[in-house]
């Protein structure tokens, strides 16, 4: 049975009601995204400050549930400062955790390949895939920041 | 026709115990199922009359001539009768068209009586609550033959807005319009407003989705042209729609789809349609389906749809009377207050709780209700949100089901506030 403690634990919540790093940085330099799931209508924007390599600032602004906005929140607070690089990595990190669980939904014990240490308080986000129709919600910022430094060719 | 409200004879626990899909249990809790304006529960003579079809009659339609195809055409062009019979069409089966749901229904009202009768400069009137199933195919017909779509406003008591009904009839060579909102649950007057729409020479089509299984249908009262409908949604099985259109403008429509099926010749330098509702049925039809639509058509007139519709009037009475109770403020009610302009579909805005985290504790204890737009995103930009939580009620819904909604309500408002 799932159990909605995992789903919405108390990090989450607490993104939710406080998200971090709301607000719109001026275009440009500022890079703006926009990221839209259609089926429910959540639609988030991003502003990524690069420069030198380094994702010197992320704001955010839009509406969604509680679990695209704390995901979104969280995803700023573990990618802000950081170097392309890192921030390459973190997504690959966090995108491997919600497929790594997808694809073992019909296993729900399978051992998970990604060390949860490296995600910090992301892995609050972890009890997502066990509500399959969710994940979109807790992609949705993922996608938009790749999106975004696709385009900036970073 | 349409029997008058007699408790004796309609007793929402019986089609309870006839729907075997509310015996899941669902987390430990029974199934607790408000979202009917989405998809309705079919009973198990829906279900059987499928099954009974596939066992005994499955053949082909209109083509052989062995016995099995002969009792499959029956079968076929009986759930056309039937339904001829419970909208009352004045002109009978042969103005009812098969389709695969209201969707497809409408799409086919565009493309083929607005693609040979529409043209550039000619308006289409919808309004700011219609679903997206009655807003894109006329966008798609503007940019094909260049009409002007048009809407009538929504006001603030999520009612139409028709204070200038006459000046936004100006130019209107169609008027097509929901029976009853899928968000709001808002009812409106069809009637009044095809007499309107046909004083300026306007034909009216009518996107009747969510009325169809909720409350009597009689489109010779309504004096309609056009009038579509899902199975799905009133007890049958998905996959089959209906479209009726008034003989003579069905006389005149050229073919949607071509194929096998609707021809009456083809040679090598073109083809013949063929006459009556055959010709918008391409290839082999929704058989099966026809047979449980059938089935859910003499179920729905042996509960008697004036009891019905006082049943489920009865439920949300009691479900506005008893969110406002509970909740106050925090839960509001996004649609019409009045009982006599509204049916059971009741869309609420958590405050401070969004939509899809409701209902995910709803389903919790076993809930299915509705987040999000509900394919209607303009009306929610009118109103501006984004998403509502909507539980929609059927003949089976009971009063049990409202004290299982407001216990979910509590306990999401519960694990969202803010501590």
């Amino acid at each position: 049975m799932n159990n909605l403690d995992d789903l919405y634990r108390e990090i989450i919540l607490d993104h939710y009601r406080s998200p971090r790093n709301r607000g719109e940085l001026p275009v440009p330099p500022a890079l703006r995204v926009e990221g839209v799931n259609p089926l429910c209508g959540d639609e988030l924007v991003l502003y990524l400050d690069l420069r030198d390599g380094v994702l010197a600032d992320i704001k955010i602004t839009g509406h969604g549930c509680s679990i695209s906005q704390a995901s979104s929140s969280l995803m700023s607070a573990a990618v802000k400062g950081q170097t392309l690089a890192k921030v390459r990595e973190a997504i690959e990190t966090f995108k491997g955790l919600m497929s790594v669980h997808a694809s073992a939904l019909e296993h729900r014990d399978a051992p998970i390949e990604v060390d949860l240490k490296r995600l910090g308080e992301l892995a609050a986000l972890q009890g997502v895939v066990k509500f399959p129709v969710r994940i979109k919600c807790a992609t949705l910022a993922w996608n938009a920041l790749t999106q975004g430094l696709d385009e900036a060719g970073a | 026709m349409a029997p008058g409200f007699d408790v004796t004879s309609f007793d929402a626990r019986r089609v309870r115990a006839d729907t075997p899909g509310l015996n899941r249990v669902i987390f430990g809790r029974p199934i607790t199922y408000l979202d009917s304006g989405a998809t309705s529960l079919p009973p198990r003579a829906v279900i059987e009359a499928v099954s009974r079809y596939y066992e005994l009659h499955h053949a082909n339609v209109h083509r052989a001539v062995f016995q099995t195809a002969g009792e499959a055409t029956a079968v076929y062009e009986g759930a056309r009768e039937a339904t001829a019979r419970f909208i009352n069409a004045p002109g009978g089966a042969g103005e009812v068209v098969f389709t695969k749901n209201t969707t497809e229904s409408i799409n086919l009202v565009a493309h083929s009586w607005g693609g040979a009768n529409l043209g550039a400069g000619d308006v289409v009137l919808l309004s700011e609550m219609e679903h997206h199933a009655n807003i894109v195919p006329w966008f798609e017909l503007r940019d094909r033959v260049g009409v002007e779509v048009r809407f009538l406003p929504v006001g603030d008591d999520f009612r139409l807005d028709l204070t200038d009904l006459d000046r936004h009839l100006e130019g209107v060579k169609l008027l097509s319009i929901s029976a009853m909102s899928n968000v709001l649950g808002t009812i409106n007057p069809v009637k009044a407003l095809a007499a309107a729409a046909h004083a300026r020479g306007a034909k009216v089509c009518v996107d009747a989705a969510q009325s169809v299984a909720h409350d009597v249908t009689d489109v010779a009262n309504l004096d309609v042209d056009f009038f579509a409908f899902s199975g799905h949604k009133m007890l049958g099985p998905t996959g089959i729609g209906v479209l009726w259109v008034r003989e003579e403008i069905l006389a005149s429509m050229p073919p949607f789809l071509g194929g096998g099926g609707m021809i009456s010749d083809v040679r090598l330098d073109g083809y013949t349609p063929a006459a009556g509702p055959t010709r918008f049925e391409a290839g082999t039809p929704p058989i099966a389906e026809s047979a449980g639509l059938a089935a859910a058509v003499r179920y729905l007139e042996g509960l008697g749809m004036a009891n019905v519709a006082a049943h489920e009037r009865t439920l949300t009475g009691a479900a506005l009377a008893r969110l406002g109770r509970e909740f106050g403020d925090r839960v509001r009610v996004i649609g019409p207050a009045d009982l006599e302009c509204r049916g059971g579909v009741v869309s609420l805005d958590v405050a401070g709780v969004h939509a899809h985290d409701v209902a995910q504790v709803l389903d919790q204890i076993g809930v299915c209700v509705r987040p999000g737009h509900h394919c209607a995103k303009p009306l929610m930009r009118r109103f501006g949100l984004t998403s509502t939580v909507r539980a929609s009620f059927g003949p089976y819904s009971l009063a049990g089901d409202i004290d299982v909604l407001v216990e979910g309500l509590g306990q999401a408002i519960e694990m969202f506030a803010t501590p």
